[in-house]
C-alpha cells in the first residue's frame, strides 16, 4: 500500500469517525440530557432531551423501514422519502440547468459589452448578498397569473424559477471572471491569429474559465437546491421534501423519529447534486490542468 | 473620473429599472398582487415603518445572533483543527456536507428541540450557516503561514507558542474576516428562511407569508425591502470589517 | 520587392490616468527589416521595444507614423497572417498537449486536418520534440515549452516572425542552447526575425542586425550591422574576436543611453 493510498484510508476512516461522534454524541445527550434543556438566562441553550425532541438515532433510521402511516398499503417511510428527494432533486435540477444558461448568457453579454458589465455586475454581486428568497411566496403570485393555453403553471414552474433564480447569480458572476482569466500572451496570441470574438471565446475563454466555472456551479447546484425546498414551503408545493419536511415535524409529538425521514432526504438531495459537480468535475481534467501549476 | 462612471453606471441603470417597472405598472395597470409599483411600495414601506422595523428587528437580532455565535464556534473550532490534525480529519467531511446539503432543513426539528416559541431554534441554524465558511476561511488562513516567515521564526529559535503568536494567528485574521464577510449575508438569509418552517410568527418572511395571504402585496414587498435593508447592513458591515482587517496585508 | 517591416514615423503615447501625464513610449521610430534578415531590438526597460513590436504585431495602433509588413498596412498583414508571434511567456494553452497547441493556429484558420496533422508532425520534428506531441504543457520543463511556442509561430510557414524576449524567463544554458536552435531555424525558414531582447550577446549572436534604443520616450539610437561569419559552431562564435568586439560595440552604445547601466539592460 502506497503512502498516498494510506493517508487516503486514514481521512476516510476518521472521517466515518467524526459522523458516528456526531450520532454517539445525540444519543448520549438524548439518554442522560435534562428533559426540559438546559437554560441560560432564561434562554434554552442547550435542548430539551426528552423522547419527543430528541429520538434515538437508531431509532430514525429504524423508522424508515416502517410504513408512513398506519393504514393499509402505505408505503415505507423510506420510499417515501426517496420519491419526495426524487421530486425536489428534479425540480432543483431544472431550476440548476436554466440557471446556468441564463447565468452564462449573462456573463457573455458582460464580456462582450463593457456596459453591460459595469450597469449590471455590482447589482448581480449586490442580489447575491442580499435575502432575494424573500421574494418567493411573491414570485409564485406572479407566476400563478401568467396563462399558458388558458391554464395557470403548476406550482413546480414557480419552485424551479425560484431555484434557477438563486443559482443563476453565482454561474454568471463564476463565469464573467473564468472569461477574463485568460493572460494577456493568451488574448494576444488569438488577436495575432486574427480571430473574432466568438473563435476566442471557444477556444480560450471559455476553457480557461472552467475551474471558475466549477466552483459556481457547485454554489449555484447547493443554491437550487436551498431554493427548492424553501421554494416548496413558502409556495405549498406538495410531493417534494420540503413540504414533507414540515408536515411531518407537525405531526412530531406522536412520532418523533418520523421528522428526520426527510431531513435525510435533504441531505442525500444535496449531497447527489454536489456528487453531479465533481464527477462533472473529473470529467473536465484537462481544463484544470493550470489549476495545479498555478 | 472613471470612479464616478463606476458608481454612476449602475446607478443609472438601477434607477432606469426601478423607472421601467413604475411606469409598466402604472401604464398597463398592472394590479398590486401580480407586482405593486415601486413608488407605492416606497410609501408603504415609510407609512408602515413601526411594524415593518419590527420585523427587521427581530430578523436582523437573529441574523447576528447566528453570526456571532456560528463565528465563535467557526474560530475555536478552527484553532483546535489547525493544532490537532486528527479534529481537522474527523470534521472534515461533516463540514463538506454542511457546505452543499440545505441546512434549513434542520429548523423544524431544531423547532421541537428548542420549543416553536422561541427564536433560539433560527439563531441556531443560522449559527450553524455561519460556520461553516467561518471555520474553512480560518482553518485556511491558519495553515497558509508564508514560507519566509515560518523560517524567520525558526533561525530566531522561537518556540511554537511564540511562533503561533506572532505569526500564524495575526496571518489568519484577514482570511476569518473574509470568512465573516461571506457568513453576513449568509446569517441573514438563513435566519429568513428558516422562519418559513414554523417558529414563532414574527420576523420578516413570517411578515410576508401573511401580507400575502392577506392579499396585501404592497404591504409584502414592502416587507421585502425591510429584507433587502437588513442584508445590505450585514452585507455593508461584513464588508467594512473585512477592509478594516485587511488594511495592512501584502499580497 | 518591399521591405519584411516598414516603420515610418511611429510614434506612440498611451494617455494618462486621472491626472497623471501621458506616456510618449515610442517617437519617431524609422525602422526597415529586410526579408529574411534577423533584427534584434534591444534597450533598457521602458525604450519601448516591446511596444514596437506590438505595432508590427497591429496589437496596439500607433498615434502616428505608418506601418507596413511586406507592403500591407500592419492590420492587413495581421489579417492575412503574414507573421508569427512568440512572447517572453510561452503562452500555451494548458489544457492542450503539445500538438494540439502546435496545430491551434491550423484549426482557426482551417486548414485542411490531413494537412494539419502532416505540418504537425514536420513542426515538432524542427523543435525536436517528436515524443512530447501527447504531453501537456505543465509536464514540460521551460525551454521546451518555448519551443512548442516556437513551433506554433512557425505552423503557418510566415515570412516573419516577432518575438518578444522568448528566452527572457529561461536559465542560462538553456538560454544559449536555444538561441542556437532558433538561429538554425530562422536559416532554414528563411523568415524574417523582429527579435526583442534585453541581452546584449543575444542580440549579437543572433542577428544580422541590431537596433539600440534608449527610453523616456523611446527612440532609437543606432543600427548596428553585425557580421561573424557564417558556418562555424555556435560555441565558437561565442568564443570568436568578432564576437567580442561587436559585444563591446553595443554595449559602449547602451552606455550613452540614460538608464542603461547598471541596470535594465543585461551586461552579460
Amino acid at each position: 500500500m502506497t503512502a498516498r493510498s494510506l493517508t487516503r484510508v486514514r481521512a476516510l476512516l476518521l472521517g466515518l469517525g467524526g459522523i458516528v461522534l456526531v450520532g454517539v454524541a445525540w444519543d448520549l445527550y438524548a439518554s442522560f440530557g435534562p428533559d426540559a434543556g438546559v437554560q441560560l438566562g432564561g434562554v434554552l441553550v442547550l435542548p430539551r432531551a426528552s423522547a419527543t425532541a430528541m429520538p434515538s438515532v437508531g431509532s430514525m433510521f429504524g423508522r424508515l423501514l416502517d410504513p408512513v402511516a398506519s393504514g393499509p398499503g402505505s408505503p415505507l417511510l423510506l420510499t417515501a422519502v426517496i420519491q419526495a428527494s426524487l421530486v425536489t432533486l428534479g425540480v432543483a435540477a431544472l431550476g440548476w440547468v436554466v440557471g446556468i444558461v441564463v447565468g452564462l448568457a449573462l456573463a457573455l453579454l458582460m464580456q462582450r459589452f463593457r456596459t453591460a458589465e459595469s450597469a449590471l455586475l455590482p447589482w448581480v454581486i449586490l442580489s447575491q448578498t442580499v435575502p432575494l428568497i424573500a421574494l418567493a411566496p411573491l414570485v409564485a403570485g406572479l407566476i400563478s397569473t401568467a396563462r399558458v393555453g388558458g391554464q395557470a403553471p403548476p406550482l413546480w414552474v414557480s419552485v424551479a424559477i425560484i431555484a434557477s433564480y438563486l443559482s443563476f447569480f453565482p454561474v454568471s458572476v463564476g463565469a464573467l471572471r473564468g472569461l477574463e482569466s485568460p493572460e494577456r500572451a493568451h488574448v494576444d496570441l488569438l488577436r495575432a491569429y486574427a480571430v473574432g470574438w466568438w473563435p476566442t471565446i471557444v477556444r480560450l475563454r471559455f476553457p480557461a474559465s472552467v475551474p471558475y466555472l466549477l466552483s459556481s456551479l457547485r454554489l449555484a447546484a447547493a443554491n437550487s437546491v436551498v431554493g427548492a425546498v424553501v421554494a416548496e414551503v413558502a409556495i405549498g408545493m406538495d410531493g417534494g421534501i420540503g413540504r414533507m419536511m414540515l408536515s411531518y415535524a407537525q405531526s412530531s409529538s406522536g412520532d418523533p423519529a418520523k421528522a428526520f425521514g426527510p431531513i435525510f432526504g435533504a441531505i442525500a438531495v444535496g449531497l447527489v447534486s454536489a456528487g453531479v459537480v465533481a464527477l462533472l468535475g473529473a470529467a473536465l481534467g484537462r481544463y484544470r490542468r493550470a489549476e495545479a501549476t498555478a | 473620473m472613471r470612479i464616478a462612471q463606476r458608481i454612476l453606471t449602475p446607478v443609472v441603470f438601477g434607477v432606469l429599472a426601478l423607472a421601467v417597472w413604475q411606469l409598466l405598472v402604472v401604464a398597463l395597470k398592472i394590479p398590486p398582487f401580480v407586482l405593486p409599483a415601486p413608488l407605492a411600495v416606497g410609501a408603504v414601506f415609510q407609512l408602515q415603518l413601526p411594524i415593518v422595523g419590527n420585523g427587521m428587528l427581530i430578523t436582523g437580532l437573529n441574523a447576528l445572533i447566528g453570526l456571532v455565535l456560528g463565528t465563535a464556534l467557526g474560530v475555536v473550532g478552527a484553532i483546535l483543527a489547525a493544532f490537532l490534525r486528527a479534529i481537522d480529519e474527523l470534521a472534515a467531511p461533516l463540514v463538506t456536507a454542511l457546505s452543499v446539503v440545505p441546512i434549513v432543513a434542520l429548523a423544524p426539528v431544531l423547532y421541537t428541540m428548542y420549543g416553536a416559541g422561541a427564536q433560539t431554534a433560527r439563531q441556531f441554524i443560522a449559527a450553524l450557516a455561519v460556520f461553516v465558511p467561518v471555520y474553512v476561511t480560518t482553518l485556511r488562513g491558519l495553515r497558509q503561514v508564508a514560507p519566509v516567515h515560518r523560517d524567520l521564526l525558526r533561525a530566531y529559535a522561537a518556540t511554537r507558542w511564540q511562533a503561533t503568536r506572532a505569526v500564524t494567528l495575526p496571518g489568519a485574521v484577514p482570511y476569518l474576516f473574509t470568512g465573516i464577510r461571506i457568513a453576513s449575508s449568509l446569517s441573514v438569509i438563513t435566519a429568513l428562511v428558516a422562519e418559513y418552517f414554523g417558529g414563532p410568527v414574527n420576523g420578516l418572511a413570517n411578515a410576508i407569508t401573511s401580507a400575502a395571504a392577506n392579499s396585501n402585496f404592497t404591504l409584502a414587498y414592502a416587507f421585502v425591502l425591510g429584507a433587502i435593508l437588513v442584508g445590505l447592513v450585514f452585507f455593508v458591515g461584513g464588508l467594512l470589517l473585512e477592509r478594516l482587517a485587511t488594511r495592512h496585508s501584502i499580497t | 520587392m518591399s521591405a519584411a517591416v516598414r516603420v515610418r514615423g511611429a510614434t506612440k503615447t498611451f494617455p494618462g490616468r486621472g491626472r497623471a501625464a501621458g506616456v510618449t513610449a515610442l517617437e519617431n521610430i524609422e525602422l526597415r527589416v529586410e526579408p529574411g534578415q534577423f533584427v534584434s531590438l534591444i534597450g533598457p526597460s521602458g525604450c519601448g521595444k516591446s511596444t514596437l513590436l506590438r505595432l508590427v504585431a497591429d496589437l496596439d495602433r500607433p498615434s502616428a507614423g505608418s506601418i507596413e509588413v511586406f507592403g500591407d498596412p500592419a492590420a492587413k498583414a495581421r489579417v492575412k497572417q503574414a507573421y508569427g508571434i512568440a512572447f517572453q511567456q510561452a503562452g500555451l494553452l494548458p489544457w492542450r498537449t503539445v500538438a494540439a497547441n502546435i496545430r491551434l493556429p491550423l484549426e482557426l484558420h482551417r486548414f485542411p486536418p490531413a494537412r494539419r496533422h502532416a505540418r504537425v508532425a514536420e513542426l515538432l520534428a524542427l523543435v525536436g520534440l517528436e515524443d512530447f506531441a501527447d504531453r501537456y504543457p505543465d509536464q514540460l520543463s521551460g525551454g521546451m515549452q518555448q519551443r512548442v511556442a516556437i513551433a506554433r509561430a512557425l505552423a503557418e510557414s510566415p515570412e516573419l516572425l516577432l518575438m518578444d524576449e522568448p528566452f527572457g524567463a529561461l536559465d542560462e544554458m538553456t538560454r544559449e542552447r536555444m538561441q542556437g536552435e532558433l538561429k538554425r531555424i530562422a536559416g532554414e525558414t528563411g523568415a524574417a526575425v523582429v527579435f526583442v531582447t534585453h541581452s546584449i550577446p543575444e542580440a549579437v549572436f543572433l542577428s544580422d542586425k541590431v537596433v539600440v534604443m534608449s527610453p523616456r520616450p523611446g527612440r532609437i539610437v543606432d543600427e548596428l550591422p553585425i557580421t561573424l561569419g557564417t558556418g562555424s559552431a555556435a560555441d565558437d562564435v561565442r568564443e570568436s574576436e568578432a564576437f567580442f568586439r561587436q559585444v563591446s560595440a553595443v554595449r559602449e552604445l547602451l552606455h550613452g543611453v540614460p538608464g542603461a547601466a547598471p541596470r535594465g539592460v543585461d551586461l552579460r
